[in-house]
């Protein structure tokens, strides 16, 4: 009576294949594989409402002032220049090497890690658009002033600790940033005519 | 001849679909506006994509400009916006986010886009405490 098991018959599974076929076409058409790049940066504070429009007073030779106009031109403080120029004349102004009069005045200032520095931290570089200026110029500018920070920072972090900035420790970054802050403020655009 | 074995063809495909579905990310919506974003050579990868909301900002595309003109305007999700409606936005899109405080806002603006409208988003966007901002550009070689 002792009857042979049936054997179950197995799934056609032939048709698998073109099933996940057709997921991953799904999935290749409705995804996209590149990768965000682009500049960060952080926005100042909203104003206060009941704050007044108090007017800090900022040296003279602590301020670089960049302003660009409808037609794209690039001025700095009184020269018209190119934005290729823009990066050394960051990085002098920001370095001050020389301890120039007509540059940011140096502070005595005691940073961890790096100890009795005298820094530039009260400058301020000051980018002033127009309402036509293209964009395409501003982010240039804004470019080459990040820049102009990166490479004042990488020379400091490969004098003082041997490697560049993007390979400190987090302690490390911070004495750098200390040293140089990055102060790029932004002026409310104005019309300055071009249009 | 014999037939060759397909058994294993499936697991093969799966194994490309799921890389697929790791390596790329959704496409949110279909844009309306054209652009090329600017070039740079400082630039950060956006890493966490779940913090990260977009604006556009350019031309309409050739198939809308016969309706609405050629001149620059501001995409929010599937549709057109004017610059105050980025509040609402930008609001919108905080409340869907874990850590709301590391939100960042990237601007995907076209190279030639007038600096008013960006000047007119960015004031927006601080009165909206979103102040982590990303101009988006490509790699300069």
């Amino acid at each position: 009576m002792a009857r042979k098991k049936k054997k179950v018959p197995g799934l056609n599974q032939s048709s698998t294949a073109d099933i996940s076929f057709i997921l991953l076409i799904f999935f290749l058409i409705t995804t996209s594989m590149d990768t965000d790049m682009g500049l960060s940066r952080r926005l100042p504070q909203p104003p206060d409402k009941d704050q007044e429009d108090t007017q800090i007073d900022v040296k003279e030779r602590n301020v670089l002032n960049v302003r660009l106009n409808a037609a794209g031109q690039l001025m700095c403080n009184h020269d018209i220049i190119d934005v290729r120029e823009l990066r050394d004349r960051a990085k002098e102004f920001i370095k001050n090497e020389n301890n120039s009069p007509t540059l940011p005045e140096k502070h005595e200032k005691v940073i961890d890690l790096l100890g009795r520095c005298y820094v530039t931290d009260k400058h301020v570089i000051s980018v002033q658009t127009d309402r036509g200026t293209p964009y395409t110029i501003y982010f240039q500018v804004q470019n080459e002033l990040v820049a102009a920070y990166n490479e004042v920072r990488d020379e400091l972090s490969k004098e003082k600790f041997g490697r560049m900035y993007e390979r400190l420790t987090d302690e490390q970054k911070v004495a750098i940033r200390a040293y140089y802050p990055q102060k790029i403020s932004e002026a409310e655009p104005k019309n300055y005519g071009g249009n | 001849m014999p037939e060759m074995n397909t058994s294993s063809l499936p697991d093969l495909i799966f194994t490309i679909l799921f890389f697929f579905m790791m390596v790329t990310t959704m496409r949110e919506v279909t844009l309306k506006v054209k652009f090329t974003v600017p070039q740079g050579t400082e630039l950060e990868k956006l890493e966490k994509k779940s913090v990260v909301s977009f604006i556009y900002v350019g031309p309409p595309t050739d198939q809308l400009r016969a309706q609405m003109g050629s001149s620059t305007r501001i995409q929010l999700n599937d549709r057109y916006a004017e610059p105050r409606e980025v509040m609402d936005f930008v609001a919108a899109e905080r409340k869907g986010m874990k850590n709301q405080a590391e939100q960042i806002i990237s601007i995907k603006a076209d190279k030639n886009t007038q600096m008013g409208i960006i000047t007119d988003i960015k004031e927006v966007l601080r009165k909206s405490w979103a102040l982590r901002i990303n101009y988006s550009a490509t790699h300069r070689q």
